[in-house]
């Protein structure tokens, strides 16, 4: 009896153990790149231009940069990998030997190191279709980086919708189309949001693949076709190349880590939002 | 065999198999099943588990169409047409024939939109005449007292017995001709399977139903109609059909026989 509640203890403790480490190391990382960062951080460091390769002034084109890189990046991954999921899932012709297909790659994509991407992104965007170093180039990369995540998640979300709504829906005489516009997608919401936070999550990240395709020019982009420097570049940057390059870098790192969780708890809330419309009255 | 019994002639029929066979992938579910289903009766499907029963009832509104690799060959006559011509409109199809499936499955929507939600796809829009389909198709599987003060609120939030009825009001609300249930009450408690029940023998007045059930005792009490499926070589046959008085107290075939006093199945 003694031994048993011991070996209980034990377990419980260790099961506690692990989830409570992690979120340690987490809030550790944070509050550190907080604890360094927060004090760089006023009006000046958000909307200015930065000096002397960054030692000082601010990060302004870089925020702009990273949000035109995101934004090609998301506008044309997210239609494409919803689509591609829905059809995947939804329309059954494609469920079979094609679709097997289609899923192994996804796979094998999602684990392809960044830096591949970088040098595919360089070949085919900057080279073969003549974009040049560019914004657009850079977003088109990280779309195709992010593409299989996204799709991937949005599938699961869609399988985990229960079959007997389809039925339900389908037996009630209601098309595919507004079964799927009004009851599978906002049911599948949780899916889409967890592909969308996980792949903005990559891309805001990355710095490999954006090395070749999007450059490191630090002026501010006047169009998609100039090179612009992301955050994590610029992080990077200062970090390794630049001396008396931390203070600068702690405070780009806080920028990125509070842009990541605003974009992320907006995206819920946009998520549970149209799934309550859809849901609610 | 089939074995089919002459009183069985006497009513009109509503839908018609014809050599009806389904198979999924490499699996024979059911074969050469002809069953004349009498318009506005109540039939009994009954039989073993695995046997096609369920699989049959999804062929007379297409559901079928929603499974991968399911092949259906044969003839379904609904009033006349067969309705596995590819002319026919699968929608309006399913308008006509309802289903009530064996787990409750509302879906995540309010009361109130769980029952607009079908309306709207098939163009019904005045918003007085929805209410009135509404409160009438709530009124007639008797939820409308226990809910009409929360339409608003989740319809998962019912028990199991209202959801099921709520289902059934869902298909009422569409005026169809038939509706075809599948085990409608094996998930619930037998309250509410009572209530169900009731409300299914009030409907067969008006309506043709097909349930499929494995309760013997349910099948004698509802039903018109009472026909036995049976797995010959993992391959589900219709053993015999017949008037549901006949088919207990004078069944012909040695199976039914057997299934009826409880020996076998
Ligand atoms: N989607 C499917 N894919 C492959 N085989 C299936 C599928 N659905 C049913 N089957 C098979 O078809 C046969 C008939 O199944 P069906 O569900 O129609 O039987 P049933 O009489 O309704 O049984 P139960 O009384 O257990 O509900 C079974 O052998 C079953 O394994
Ligand atoms: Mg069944």
């Amino acid at each position: 009896m003694v031994k048993q509640k011991w070996g209980d203890r034990l377990g419980t403790g260790f099961i506690w153990a692990i989830p409570l480490t992690i979120t340690a190391i987490f809030l550790w990382i944070i509050g550190d790149v907080f604890w360094h960062g927060l004090g760089q951080i006023n009006w000046q460091f958000l909307f200015t231009a930065p000096i002397d390769a960054g030692r000082s002034g601010g990060i302004a084109p870089i925020l702009v940069s990273t949000a035109w890189i995101l934004l090609i990046c998301m506008g044309v991954s997210l239609p494409l990998g919803i689509g591609t999921a829905v059809l995947l899932v939804e329309f059954s012709d494609i469920k079979t030997g094609f679709g097997q297909l289609i899923r192994r790659s996804l796979d094998t994509l999602a684990g392809v190191p960044s830096i591949v991407f970088g040098l595919f992104g360089n070949a085919l965007f900057v080279k073969v279709f003549g974009l040049g170093f560019s914004i657009l180039s850079g977003g088109l990369t990280l779309a195709c980086m992010v593409l299989p995540l996204l799709i991937r998640s949005t599938e699961e979300g869609l399988r985990a919708v229960p079959q007997s709504y389809r039925l339900g829906a389908a037996s009630l005489g209601i098309s595919q189309t507004k079964t799927l516009w009004h009851l599978i997608l906002p049911a599948a919401m949780p899916g889409f949001v967890a592909g969308f936070v996980l792949g903005i999550g990559r891309a805001i990240a990355e710095t490999a693949a954006l090395i070749f395709t999007s450059g490191y020019v630090d002026r501010m982009p006047s169009s998609w076709l100039d090179s612009g420097r992301s955050l994590s570049i610029h992080i990077y940057d200062l970090a390794m190349n630049i001396s008396n390059g931390n203070a600068n870098a702690y405070g780009t790192a806080t920028v990125l880590i509070t842009l990541l969780l605003m974009i992320n708890a907006l995206t819920s809330w946009i998520g549970a939002t149209w799934t309550n419309h859809h849901f609610k009255f | 065999m089939t074995t089919f019994h002459p009183k069985n002639t006497i009513h009109p029929t509503a839908i018609r198999t014809e050599n009806l066979s389904l198979s999924y992938d490499q699996k024979i579910a059911f074969q050469d099943i002809s069953l004349p289903i009498p318009a506005q009766k109540i039939t009994a499907i009954v039989g073993p588990s695995g046997s096609g029963k369920s699989s049959f009832l999804t062929c007379l509104n297409r559901l079928t169409d929603l499974t991968q690799q399911c092949r259906v060959s044969g003839k379904v006559y609904l009033a006349g047409k067969n309705i596995f011509d590819p002319k026919i409109d699968v929608i309006a199809l399913r308008r006509r024939v309802g289903m009530l499936f064996q787990q409750p499955n509302p879906f995540p929507f309010s009361i109130y939109k769980n029952l607009v939600f079908p309306l709207k796809e098939h163009g019904i829009t005045d918003r007085s005449h929805v209410e009135y389909l509404i409160e009438e198709s709530l009124t007639a599987v008797g939820l409308w007292d226990e809910v009409k003060d929360r339409l608003k609120s989740s319809a998962l939030r019912l028990s199991g017995g209202q959801q099921q009825r709520l289902c059934l009001a869902r298909t009422l609300v569409l005026k169809p001709e038939v509706i075809l249930m599948d085990e409608p009450c094996s998930a619930l408690d037998p309250i509410s399977t009572g209530v169900i029940e009731d409300l299914i023998k009030d409907l067969g007045d008006r309506h043709t139903i097909v349930i499929v059930t494995h309760n013997l005792a349910q099948a004698k009490r509802i039903s018109h109609q009472t026909a036995l499926f049976w797995s010959q070589k993992n391959v589900g046959h219709l053993i015999e059909v017949a008037p549901t008085q006949d088919f207990f107290q004078h069944p012909v075939n040695p199976l039914t026989q057997a299934y009826v006093t409880g020996l076998k199945g």
